[in-house]
């Protein structure tokens, strides 16, 4: 170990610093730490993104090749680092009303963050995993926080036995390509796989098992069954959480992983990615239609939107990965003001989940309600908006690469935004044209308000400063593709 | 040399001694003593052998804690002599063919040993370094903290978590309970804890 890995490692080492501080001070201080504990956790992850902004080092490997530094892993924590902090901004209401004023909830977002800073860097079976690991235990807790509900209990049980499921494949799969491989350095892998020579069945087996695990982190079908539970048990707050960085975070590795050392097997797994991203965008738009629940009909979401991403990593080009880097951006934008908005819904203090208690949102407070307007045809992919883009460059992408498949899952996609933008749509009439039910609260957390405004404006500064973004992600996948 | 051989012949008789006497004593509390009896005398083993480091964690691991919980447990749980005798019979076939399955694994381990390792054509990722070098507590050590580091520091903030999370989940604050608060007893005076009644003769309290 030298200066230069502490360099490279800074804005993770601020990270762990700031957790371990915050620890003493809120044990020292106890209910009355939780507020300023949160935001000073916005605070580290904004200085933690302005470091990996201006990192001190070269771009290369670090800390004995276990992990990588590069424009890729550096755009990837810049987007999970703005997204957790975000998302705690979003659950500052939060913490006093819903959480019991516990300092260990900002703590746990923390620690999650800095578990997927140090995932998405992994160049090496075992940094991945551990990183993985961080960053999934520290869900399974924020999951099951409020255990005073048998909900909440359900979704953090839930989530951690299959989630400890989806671990042990990663493991097992990993454990498959040290054996035929030798190595669980993502540099020796790719060698021992160019030295293979076509005989790698055995590094294919493990890969599959990898691909199965990581799937199930970015709630692909089939391994989506714990999203709608885990989306409805959780608390609002945490849902915008799971929803955004970790989902961006696992598909960020899901890139790293199959691009980088597993380069050399892409018309292998090509095949497995086209089908799970299939499968995900059709149980995405039908699953949902018949929900009434609205953290249930934003998980269904949320799974088909992961089937969308999908297709820019089978596509398994440049072109492809910008497309998931872009569309992934967006939908973390998309979420987090939807979620503001949801959490709005409160009538006497109690969280609303029913998409019917959206009805007349227009009259009784226009500007969330435009807000959500926005999000809602955004999220259908309606043109003027961010998420058009999103789908558009994903689909250009698999039409570029040309082969049958990709353009059937272009097509397969096209056609189930079509399905998707029913349920979109009708949130967007009950807003607008239902009559009002009883009123909702007045007195809205001015932090809700501000992230589903900023959320609407982003998506429309997006589309007109779509090319500076793009230009971003094509030199952060750049790297990718050069080795 | 003569002394090196002279002390694997001890600790090996010694091993064997207790290990067999582990099984045969009659008491439960003696058996555990032989076990860690056994223990020592395989750390010794282990230190002929140039594996100190295995002989240390041993001793710490095994005889420092696994034995005196084994210990503990055998002890409260006050367990039957003659009860525990008594399934021997029964569960004889099944021991048997446990033992036999070892042994035919023992066999064919040192079978390939002496026929020959399959050929390794690969370099091995981490080189085991010359003992005269490095002895195998540093060269773990190296492993431990130089290469591997950044794991061992991540695998440290993962059991953070998992302590954290624990206490999120399972500590609550109980009302009613009444705790002792020793600053606050320590720092009363007599002025406090103590009242003097001047009372009146004859008018009772």
């Amino acid at each position: 170990m030298t200066h230069l890995d502490l360099i490279a490692f800074a804005p993770e080492l601020l990270m762990a610093a700031a957790i371990l501080v915050f620890i003493l001070f809120g044990a020292f201080t106890g209910d009355k730490a939780a507020r300023p504990v949160a935001i000073a956790a916005v605070v580290a992850m904004l200085i933690a993104a302005f470091l990996v902004a201006n990192q001190g080092t070269d771009d290369g490997n670090f800390f004995n090749n276990l992990v990588a530094i590069n424009d890729f892993t550096g755009a990837a924590k810049i987007l999970i680092l703005l997204v957790s902090a975000a998302s705690l901004f979003l659950a500052l209401p939060h913490i006093a009303r819903d959480i019991n004023k516990r300092f260990e909830f900002p703590l746990l977002y923390l620690f999650a963050t800095l578990g997927m800073m140090i995932l998405v860097s992994a160049q090496d079976l075992m940094t991945l995993y551990l990183g993985l690991e961080l960053m999934s235990l520290s869900l399974y807790v924020l999951a099951a926080l409020r255990r005073e509900l048998v909900r909440a209990s359900e979704a953090g049980l839930k989530y951690f036995v299959l989630g400890a499921l989806s671990s042990g494949m990663i493991l097992y799969g990993s454990s498959i390509i040290y054996g035929y491989s030798g190595a669980t350095n993502f540099d020796l892998i790719a060698g021992a796989l160019t030295a293979s020579d076509g005989n790698n069945i055995g590094l294919l087996v493990g890969l599959v098992f990898v691909i199965a695990g990581l799937a199930f982190k970015v709630s692909a079908v089939p391994f989506h069954m714990w999203t709608p539970d885990v989306y409805q048990g959780a608390p609002a707050a945490v849902t915008a959480f799971f929803a955004g960085a970790p989902k961006l975070a696992a598909m960020m590795v899901f890139v790293r992983v199959l691009v980088g050392p597993f380069g050399d097997l892409t018309a292998q797994w090509q095949q497995v990615i086209a089908l799970i991203s299939m499968a995900s965008m059709i149980l995405g738009a039908f699953a949902a239609l018949n929900q009434r629940n609205i953290k249930r009909l934003m998980a269904y979401s949320s799974i088909a939107n992961m089937g969308y991403a999908l297709i820019g990593l089978a596509a398994g080009t440049p072109e492809g990965v910008q497309g998931l880097m872009a569309y992934m951006t967006i939908y973390a934008v998309m979420t987090l003001g939807t979620f503001a908005v949801i959490m709005l819904m409160r009538r006497e203090d109690r969280p609303l989940e029913n998409i019917e208690d959206l009805a007349g949102l227009i009259n009784q407070k226009p500007r969330m309600a435009a807000a959500m307007i926005i999000m809602m045809f955004s999220l259908s992919g309606i043109p003027p908006l961010a998420g058009f883009f999103g789908k558009l460059m994903v689909f250009m992408a698999a039409i570029n690469e040309g082969s049958s498949l990709m353009i059937a899952l272009a097509v397969v996609g096209a056609l189930t935004s079509v399905v998707a933008a029913f349920y979109y749509l009708r949130i967007i009439k009950l807003m607008v044209f239902d009559p009002q039910p009883d009123e909702l609260d007045h007195k809205d957390a001015r932090e809700w308000s501000i992230t589903a405004g900023v959320a609407a404006a982003l998506l429309i500064v997006l589309t007109l400063g779509f090319q500076h973004l793009h230009a971003w992600f094509v030199g952060a996948s750049a790297v990718l593709f050069t080795g | 040399m003569a002394i090196a051989a002279l002390s694997f012949y001890v600790f090996a008789f010694i091993t064997l001694f207790a290990a067999v006497n582990v099984i045969f004593a009659r008491n439960p509390v003696h058996s555990v003593l032989f076990l860690i009896l056994s223990f020592f005398s395989s750390a010794g083993l282990f230190v002929l052998m140039g594996a100190e480091f295995l002989a240390m964690v041993l001793v710490i691991v095994y005889v420092g804690a696994v034995a005196v919980l084994f210990l503990f447990v055998v002890m409260m749980l006050d367990v039957e002599v003659v009860a525990s005798r008594k399934g021997v019979a029964r569960y004889a076939s099944v021991g048997g063919l446990v033992g036999g399955l070892l042994l035919v694994e023992l066999v064919l381990i040192v079978g390939g040993r002496v026929g020959g390792l399959p050929n390794q054509t690969a370099a091995p990722v981490l080189p085991i370094p010359e003992m005269a070098e490095r002895t195998n507590t540093q060269a773990l050590g190296d492993v431990l903290y130089t290469d591997y580091i950044l794991l061992f520091q991540t695998a440290g903030m993962i059991l953070l978590v998992a302590m954290v999370g624990a206490i999120v989940l399972t500590l609550r604050k109980r009302s009613g309970v009444k705790r002792q608060n020793i600053q606050k007893q320590t720092l009363r005076t007599i002025d406090e804890a103590v009242e003097l009644k001047k009372v009146e003769p004859g008018s009772g309290l």
